[in-house]
């Protein structure tokens, strides 16, 4: 996939080397196959029309045809608006010392449980002292999958036996933060579909009571064009403060970064990129545009042209 | 419910959407099939997640057909339902069934997909065909998904075979293989852990269980089910593929498919790889589970509801 994405901004590239100037009717071709490869990275339609726009503007305007090249040119204007829309980055976590609450939402096995233990973990080593709050009654072991997880980051875990609302569950565990030594409570919540209304009322519910001082949605890397639908949902459900990228370990060009950023407007917070604990990163817009564009590849590709 | 019902009921906020988008294309009641005529119907069918070429091929059988003709709404919607159709077409292809001793089923996928969800629904199908199920509980690496699986277990009533965390899952699967011959149990469906298909260790280990699984039974895993996402877009297809090449898929099960994500990728895998879709998860209860049938998943797409 990244070949065919290479092969068709290379394609782009080649079609404009030696033109002089970037027009309208020159970079209608490249515009095309740029558009088609942002399409097979799985950036959602609606984003990818709006990019293509943002960047045909930028190739038209003023800054085109100083010094450089117009094959680079184009590549760079593509790789700075990719950047800028991903951007800008906030890692700070907006915690308060006095007590802290970060709920996680998503679909179902986009990441939630583990990223919480990997939050915890991120947490614990710029000594905060995190505890999990178990508030997915609903999947068959959920709480004992957080249990484990927090036995490995050696942060506690708030269970409530037999419970049935999660409301309750969060209110009581953030009563019990003080005793358990804790100052930032993670609250995993269960897995639900952006169009099932009763679970999307109930998380609803939960952040009225709760007021976590940071929601963070968590969205599959491998996610396609549904990514815009389901993000914008939950951010209207919930007004969103930020979004962790999972499973970005494998081959996925993770377009739905784009995508979701593009929906919501929140920042981009970390992407995860393995099962273990530590597999939590800051998320950087470069790093994620280069993986869209194979850029480094494509580099050598425009120099040989 | 019969079976179309049950589908176009998972598929109904699909069919509106996708109904919708067409319709609007056909603001008065036929219009000119013209070039952006043809790059709207493309936007529509690109945003399934069936990839540009699929897309692209759909188009094209339009564009031959009907160019500088007026088309009726329900014209081009017969045209692109028969060309999906052709496309989706497979022989009947039911779970293969040994014709003595268990029955072994291998389930693997991507991380979070709906694996050990989607074994609950075939085991549960199998009770009611009056099949005597085992299962095997070979994810013995993620947190707490043996308990996961083992509530699962408890919940159907039937034999689970598992082994202690961290042990190696090939040997859990020639227990449950073992286990399911002694007790002479129809099916044994085995469980994996998640892995992404570029991790090359974790891949070679799933290549490992499969061989173990043939060990005792010569014709076994029967079936190598291959769970994916229905939000998942293009990295679909490389995860079809490297799986694939691990241990010979025998076809799909499509989870998720009761949220608002079309589950297009099917149709790029079914084109480019030519596995067949065998069910379609629409819920996380035991009973969300149908056989995938090309032409009632088509018509229920484009379905009025
Ligand atoms: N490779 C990889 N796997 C991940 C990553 N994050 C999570 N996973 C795996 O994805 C699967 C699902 O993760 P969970 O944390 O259980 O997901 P969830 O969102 O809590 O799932 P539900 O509670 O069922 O909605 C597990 O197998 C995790 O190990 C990641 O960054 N990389
Ligand atoms: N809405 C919906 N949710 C589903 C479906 N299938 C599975 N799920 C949910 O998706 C989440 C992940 O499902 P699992 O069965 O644990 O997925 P898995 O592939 O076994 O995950 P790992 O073992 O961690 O890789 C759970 O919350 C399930 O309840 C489905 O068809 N529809
Ligand atoms: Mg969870
Ligand atoms: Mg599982």
């Amino acid at each position: 996939m990244f070949e065919k994405l290479q092969a068709g901004l290379y394609e782009a590239i080649r079609t404009l080397a030696g033109q002089g100037k970037l027009t309208e009717s020159n970079m209608r071709e490249g515009l095309r196959l740029v558009q088609q490869a942002l399409l097979e990275a799985d950036v959602s339609l609606p984003v990818v029309k709006a990019f293509i726009e943002k960047v045909s503007q930028e190739a038209l305007g003023e800054r085109v045809m100083r010094s450089l090249r117009p094959t680079q040119q184009l590549l760079t204007i593509v790789y700075e608006q990719l950047v800028a829309l991903m951007g800008p980055v906030d890692h700070d976590l907006h915690l308060k010392p006095s007590g802290s609450t970060i709920m996680l939402c998503g679909l179902q096995g986009s990441g939630k449980t583990t990223t919480a233990a990997k939050l915890g973990r991120y947490l614990q080593q710029r000594g905060y002292k995190p505890m999990l709050v178990a508030a997915d009654l609903q999947r068959p072991a959920a709480i004992e999958q957080l249990q484990i997880l927090g036995e490995k980051i050696g942060a506690p875990v708030y269970v409530e036996k037999g419970a049935t609302d999660p409301l309750v569950v969060c209110r009581n565990a953030l009563r019990q933060m003080p005793a358990l030594g804790a100052n930032v409570a993670i609250l995993d919540t269960a897995g639900r579909l952006h169009v099932d209304q009763a679970l999307m009322n109930q998380l609803a519910a939960i952040d009225r009571l709760i007021q976590p001082d940071q929601v963070y949605l968590v969205v599959d890397a491998m996610t396609g064009q549904d990514a815009v639908n389901s993000a914008r949902a939950f951010h209207e459900a919930l007004t969103l403060n930020g979004v962790i990228l999972t499973k970005l370990d494998g081959d996925a060009r993770g377009g739905a970064a784009l995508s979701v950023k593009y929906v919501t407007g929140v920042p981009i917070k970390f992407i995860g990129t393995g099962e273990g604990t530590d597999a939590l990163e800051e998320f950087h817009p470069e790093r994620i545009a280069s993986r869209i564009l194979g850029q480094g590849d494509l580099m050598t590709l425009i120099e040989q042209a | 419910m019969g079976l179309l019902d049950r589908i176009k009921q998972g598929l109904k906020k699909t069919a509106q959407i996708l109904q919708t988008d067409i319709r609007d294309l056909f603001k008065t009641r036929g219009r000119l099939v013209d070039q952006a005529f043809l790059d709207e119907l493309f936007e529509v069918l690109v945003r399934t997640d069936m990839g540009v070429q699929a897309a692209q091929q759909l188009v094209d059988q339009i564009a031959q057909k009907y160019r500088n003709r007026v088309i009726e709404w329900s014209e081009a919607i017969e045209e692109i339902k028969k060309g999906l159709k052709d496309l989706l077409r497979q022989p009947e292809s039911p779970i293969r069934f040994a014709s003595q001793g268990p029955t072994v089923i291998m389930v693997c996928g991507v991380n979070g997909c709906g694996k050990t969800t989607t074994i609950a629904k075939l085991a549960y199908m199998f009770q009611s065909q009056g099949k005597k199920v085992l299962l095997g509980a070979a994810d013995t690496f993620r947190a707490a998904a043996v308990e996961q699986l083992s509530i699962w277990a408890q919940r159907l009533g039937v034999e689970i075979v598992t082994g202690p965390q961290g042990s190696d899952p090939a040997a859990v699967g020639h227990r449950a293989v073992a286990r399911a011959i002694e007790t002479q149990a129809d099916v044994c469906i085995v469980d994996t852990a998640g892995r992404l298909q570029t991790h090359q260790n974790l891949m070679r280990e799933l290549s490992k269980i499969h061989r173990v699984l043939g060990k005792q039974i010569p014709e076994a895993p029967h079936e190598v089910l291959l769970v994916l996402d229905a939000t998942t877009g293009q990295n679909g297809i490389s995860q079809a593929k490297h799986f694939s090449e691990a241990v010979k898929c025998t076809g799909l099960v499509l989870a998720k498919l009761d949220g608002t994500a079309k589950g297009g990728v099917v149709v790029a895998i079914r084109q480019q790889m030519g596995l067949p879709v065998k069910f379609v998860g629409v819920g996380e209860k035991p009973e969300d589970l149908l056989p995938f049938d090309a032409d009632s998943f088509v018509d229920a797409m484009f379905a009025e509801s």
